[in-house]
């Protein structure tokens, strides 16, 4: 217990570096600050504390010394903000060719799945210096993925997908906590991201003969009977989905949307909420048909129709496109 | 000043004597026994959420959940907030020491509306009963925050009996509200301008405000959220189209606000006292009451910085930052002002100004982690962790609970009629100062750290911070149950105070302690500024404060 | 000059100066207590903009399952019975008691005519199993749906006729509910003004209670807009 008293979690991620100099300069800041109140009011208690014939000066104010400390401290702020504003835009913003890995999140277990078909459960492997996304969505309450090590969190809710992504630079295995409130095993749902070297990475990947998760996506395609309306060519009942993702997609009522994970999952379970122009509101929904982690499938394939850009198998794999 | 003070005898009639019997309590309405019904309450539940606190702090001295289950632990929390934030917090300083001290400071016999004062206390004690009944059937563990859908689908524990407890609080704090308001703009004596209004009557207006406009949203949320439980409605449901993040922007409209009713009361307490135990005027009365409306103003235009993980896009979270940092300004004036005028004072160290300085040491380091949590690279990581945790109870308890006490203490004379035994007041204050910061300046650190909030159990490194915190609480609860005993004490045995013990200025030191049921023997006139301690010279020694017979 | 009425209403006056200023303190009270109902409204209106704009279609279809005929009966019917009201407050300001316990019930019957209609409406909604909840069932076409020939038409989420129902419920209810509050308050001071308690001097509870009443009339206007008139056009 007393071995070792740290004071922040290990850095171990591009972002992690960044928000400890952003840390280190508020408690700077805030430590400057609280000294020097504390300071002057300390000073004052005993330089001022009542003396027989001494009465107090009654001052009214002074609007230069209002403004003065009013615009100085905002002006401190705003560098706060724009600092912070910046590392949260970055940590937004996840780079355009990073590996993914679908996550749903249930009462109280996190459940992974790589791009290449590998399952885990409470336990995330990354390479270091790769690019993770990591897509999510829970299965029941709100949830959060949060590494410390990391320094990022990000909420995962039930009905949508919502993205973290990181890079980490440093072997180890670290904290995973679910860090908002889900329920009687809250504390319970925690795990370990495990960052590996690449080439031990590459071990552990490919041990296993997993069936990447596009694959999986394709043969559910099949299997539900997508593949009969979403053709190829043009004859289908519904658009041809070679190529759509990312991409902008004109509906029906003149609004443009880009069709990303939401979408796909939305289009899925709601299939009248957007529809394409130029096509029928024919679609039937899947809703209570397909499971999350089917659900997680059938976007990757989708994505992978796209190319090579976005939701890349693990091992560089071709999809086959659809036929019926 | 206008009216002489007249001499006190200890058989005059006064608020107290004038009648005796439980329906001459129940059924009153002076403001001043509704403030000390509402004394009873708030302490009640003070102590009742102070228990959870103690029970949590126990199972957090060692990683592994061992004490209590894990449900009962989530239900520990859960209530401790719920307690503390609507049936100790929000009301304390407006309907104990507003109820009591705001018709006397602005010169009137009462409040605009006496009679739904008492209707704000049953409804106050109704919505205390249903509290009490879901704690005693069994609690519930949804978290204060009542988040969806745990909330409204997968909790199985007492949530509408909570929320339906929660309602009636809230629309007690809303009458409290609607009578201050309409008090401050009808009743002033006549003199008393706003301009000439005690800064503790700004601070409850911009509360009022605030508890007027904010408390009715999160009733209707809170209403949703019951009837979609009782009915499977699927308002905030996502398998039922339902959308979560829309209750947390409904209730964040209220809960940010919220904290501002907690706060901006006390900080009306605190210019009071720093002005009479300085001998001054405050430095820069209009600032002052520009900052509290300001404080309310922007507080309303902030909810969504508890969101910036939750989904919201990234615009949004930029604009809330910012603005977030907007509302830190007239606060950060309130302190330099508060600093400022004890410069070139002359200064007493009674127990309320122990306090006093507490809190305004204490508002800074809660305030300035605000800043923290307002920076959005920052708040990724330290959101939902015990920084955030740390940070509101500096503000909430390091703030908040410090100006309550340290306003009990200072108009303890006027209510009661009684000195407080000074000694043992400057103790406690020590007492609660020191058991505090021990008890969560080590949960910044764990919050750094990635220790998560409501964690039943925990990992093994974020032991040692766990149990500085808990050694801190037991201080602190000691700290809180000397003032009870000793007030207790001082009722029967406390020296009899006069109108006026600390010499200060108000229209509340120029009546008797305890006052007479409608408050003056004539009506005041008010011809002077307030504050105005250049002409009553200096605080009295203890010996020099003459008895009361 | 001495006021008889002082003595009628002793604990009324007691802490208030005179009597201008007890009535300026009652009408800004009730002026405080309408900004915070505007906020209890607000919440739901503001989610029901929020699923309107995620749901528009619909909520377009569910929105024709109401009776517009009578919606908009009510709607007269409250708008009339702020007009008898107003009229209440007239007469007592001419001094004619009887006038105005006449045109208080005259607005309790209108309150209570609306509330009639609404019972109606819901018995309706129960039938046709559009009351939220267990029993919903949901299969309506979109609008504009029956322009398509059969095989085409599309029907409507019930999920999201769901959620406009729930939010017609919740706040129709709510708004019923006031309604209640404001028929027991009419009823009251019919009682006391028959009593001879309102003079031109005095009229106070009568004119806050009117402003309550309009209040209400005003918010039932929105909501007849918001949940009985969207995309009737179509």
């Amino acid at each position: 217990m007393f071995g070792h008293l740290p004071l922040w979690p290990e850095n171990a991620s591009t972002t992690a570096g960044n928000v400890d100099a952003l840390y280190i300069f508020l408690v700077l800041v805030s430590g400057i600050m609280t000294v020097l109140i504390f300071t002057v009011l300390m000073v004052f208690a005993v330089r001022f504390r009542k003396r027989r014939g001494r009465p107090a000066e009654q001052i009214e104010g002074s609007t230069e010394l209002e403004l003065t400390w009013s615009i100085i401290p905002f002006c401190v702020m705003l560098a706060f903000f724009v600092w912070g504003a910046v590392i949260y835009f970055q940590e937004r913003t996840p780079p355009q060719d990073a590996a993914e890995v679908y996550t749903v999140a249930k009462q109280w277990m996190w459940k992974f799945e790589h791009m290449g078909g590998q399952r885990e459960i409470n336990e995330l492997h990354v390479p270091i210096g790769r690019d993770v996304k990591m897509i999510m969505t829970s299965q029941d309450v709100i949830h959060s993925f949060y590494v410390p090590a990391f320094r990022i969190k990000q909420d995962v809710i039930p009905g949508r997908y919502t993205t973290l992504w990181f890079r980490a630079t440093k072997a180890g295995t670290y904290h995973l906590f679910c860090s908002q409130y889900c329920g009687t095993q809250h504390s319970g749902m925690i795990g370990w991201v495990v960052v590996m070297e690449p080439r031990d990475y590459e071990a552990w990947m490919s041990g296993g003969g997993n069936q990447p998760l596009a694959v999986t996506g394709q043969k559910l395609f099949s299997e539900l009977g997508c593949v009969t309306c979403h053709r190829s060519d043009t004859q289908g009942r519904g658009p041809n989905l070679v190529g759509v993702f990312g991409k902008p997609v004109l509906l029906e009522d003149g609004r443009t949307v880009t069709a990303d994970e939401n979408y796909i999952r939305e289009s899925i379970l709601e299939p009248a909420a957007k529809i394409v122009k130029g096509f029928k509101p024919v679609m039937p929904t899947f809703q209570g048909q397909v499971s999350d982690e089917q659900l997680n499938a059938l976007v990757a394939y989708v994505k992978a129709l796209a190319g090579p850009q976005s939701g890349r198998p693990a091992d560089g794999m071709a999809v086959a496109t659809p036929e019926p | 000043m206008a009216t002489a003070v007249v001499s006190d005898s200890g058989e005059r009639e006064n608020y107290l004597n004038v009648g005796h019997g439980l329906k001459s309590w129940l059924l009153t309405v002076d403001h001043k026994r509704i403030a000390l019904l509402y004394l009873m309450s708030i302490t009640f539940f003070f102590f009742i959420g102070g228990f959870f606190a103690l029970l949590i702090r126990l199972e957090l001295l060692t990683p592994a959940g061992d004490l209590v289950q894990s449900d009962t632990y989530n239900k520990l929390f859960t209530m401790h907030g719920q307690v503390m934030v609507f049936f100790f917090l929000i009301p304390a300083v407006p309907a104990v020491l507003g109820n009591f001290l705001i018709p006397i400071m602005i010169g009137a016999k009462d409040l605009a509306f006496p009679r739904v004062n008492l209707l704000s206390w049953y409804l106050f004690i109704i919505g205390g009963i249903l509290m009490i009944y879901t704690i005693l059937n069994g609690g519930v563990d949804t978290g204060w925050t009542f988040y969806t859908p745990l909330s409204s689908e997968w909790s199985k524990t007492n949530v509408i009996p909570a929320i339906v407890g929660i309602f009636f609080a809230g629309f007690s704090s809303i009458l409290t509200g609607l009578n201050f308001i309409v008090t401050i703009h009808r009743m002033r004596a006549p003199g008393m301008t706003w301009n000439r209004l005690p800064l503790f009557v700004w601070a409850h207006y911009a509360t009022s405000i605030i508890q007027v406009l904010g408390t009715p949203v999160v009733a209707i949320t809170l209403t949703l959220v019951a009837l979609e439980r009782l009915f499977h409605l699927g308002v905030f449901n996502p398998s039922l189209g339902g959308d979560p993040l829309l209750f947390q922007h409904l209730f964040w409209f209220y809960s940010h606000p919220a904290v501002y009713i907690m706060i901006l009361p006390g900080m009306g307490i605190v210019s009071e006292i720093v002005c009479c135990f300085s001998r001054k005027r405050i430095f820069g009365y209009k600032a002052m009451a520009l900052a509290v409306i300001g404080i309310a103003v922007i507080g309303f235009l902030v909810w969504a910085h508890h969101m910036f993980v939750a989904g919201i896009s990234v615009y949004a979270a930029l604009i809330f930052s910012l603005l977030s940092y907007f509302v830190a300004v007239p606060s950060a004036i309130k302190v330099f002002n508060w600093t400022a005028t004890m410069y070139k004072g002359s200064i007493t160290y009674q127990t309320p100004m122990l306090y006093a300085f507490g809190f305004v040491g204490l508002f800074t380091i809660g305030g300035l982690t605000g800043l923290f949590l307002a920076c959005l690279g920052m708040d990724v990581h330290v959101h939902d962790t015990y920084f955030v945790i740390a940070h509101f109870h500096y503000i909430m308890v390091g703030g908040m609970v410090m100006a309550y006490l340290g306003g009990m203490h200072f108009w303890w004379p006027k209510i009661s009629g009684r000195m407080y035994p000074e000694g043992w007041g400057k103790l406690a204050a020590l007492i609660v100062f020191i058991g505090f910061n021990l008890t969560f300046f080590p949960q910044f650190i764990l919050g750094y750290m990635g220790m998560p909030r409501r964690y039943h159990a925990y990992p093994a490194e974020f032991q040692i911070l766990n149990v500085l915190s808990t050694a801190g609480a037991s201080i602190l609860a000691v700290g809180y149950l000397l003032p009870m005993v000793y007030f207790l004490w001082s009722m029967r045995y406390g020296r009899p105070a006069p109108a006026n013990p600390w010499n200060a200025a108000g229209l509340e030191w120029q009546t008797h302690s305890p006052p007479p049921t409608f408050n003056f023997d004539e009506q005041p006139v008010v011809t002077w500024e307030a504050y105005d301690y250049d002409k009553l010279g200096e605080i009295p020694e203890r010996e020099e404060i003459p008895v009361a017979r | 000059m001495v006021d008889e009425h002082a003595h009628e209403n002793p604990a009324l006056l007691h802490h208030f100066a005179t009597k201008e200023q007890q009535k300026n303190a009652a009408s800004l009270g009730m002026w405080v207590f309408l900004a915070q109902e505007v906020m209890f409204f607000g919440g739901m209106f503001c989610a029901y903009l929020v699923y309107r704009y995620k749901y528009f279609a619909d909520f377009g279809s569910a929105s024709q399952q109401l009776d517009i005929r009578l919606g908009a009966t009510n709607t007269v019917v409250l708008i009339c019975s702020s007009l008898t009201v107003v009229l209440a407050i007239r007469a007592v300001q001419l001094g004619k008691r009887m006038a105005l316990v006449f045109w208080l019930l005259a607005t309790i019957l209108l309150g209570l005519a609306f509330l009639g209609i609404k019972a109606n409406e819901y018995a309706e909604k129960f039938e046709k199993h559009h009351v939220p909840g267990a029993s919903f069932s949901y299969h309506e076409l979109l609008p504009s749906q029956e322009k398509l020939p059969a095989a085409e038409r599309h029907y409507a989420n019930p999920h999201h006729a769901e959620m406009f129902f729930s939010l017609y419920f919740a706040m129709t209810g709510m708004h019923a509910l006031h309604m209640v509050v404001g028929v027991g308050l009419f009823g009251t001071l019919a009682f006391f003004a028959w009593r001879g308690k309102y003079t031109p001097d005095y009229y106070t509870p009568i004119e806050n209670a009117g402003l309550y009443w309009h209040f209400v009339d005003i918010v039932w206007i929105y909501l007849f807009g918001l949940l009985y008139l969207i995309d009737r056009h179509r």
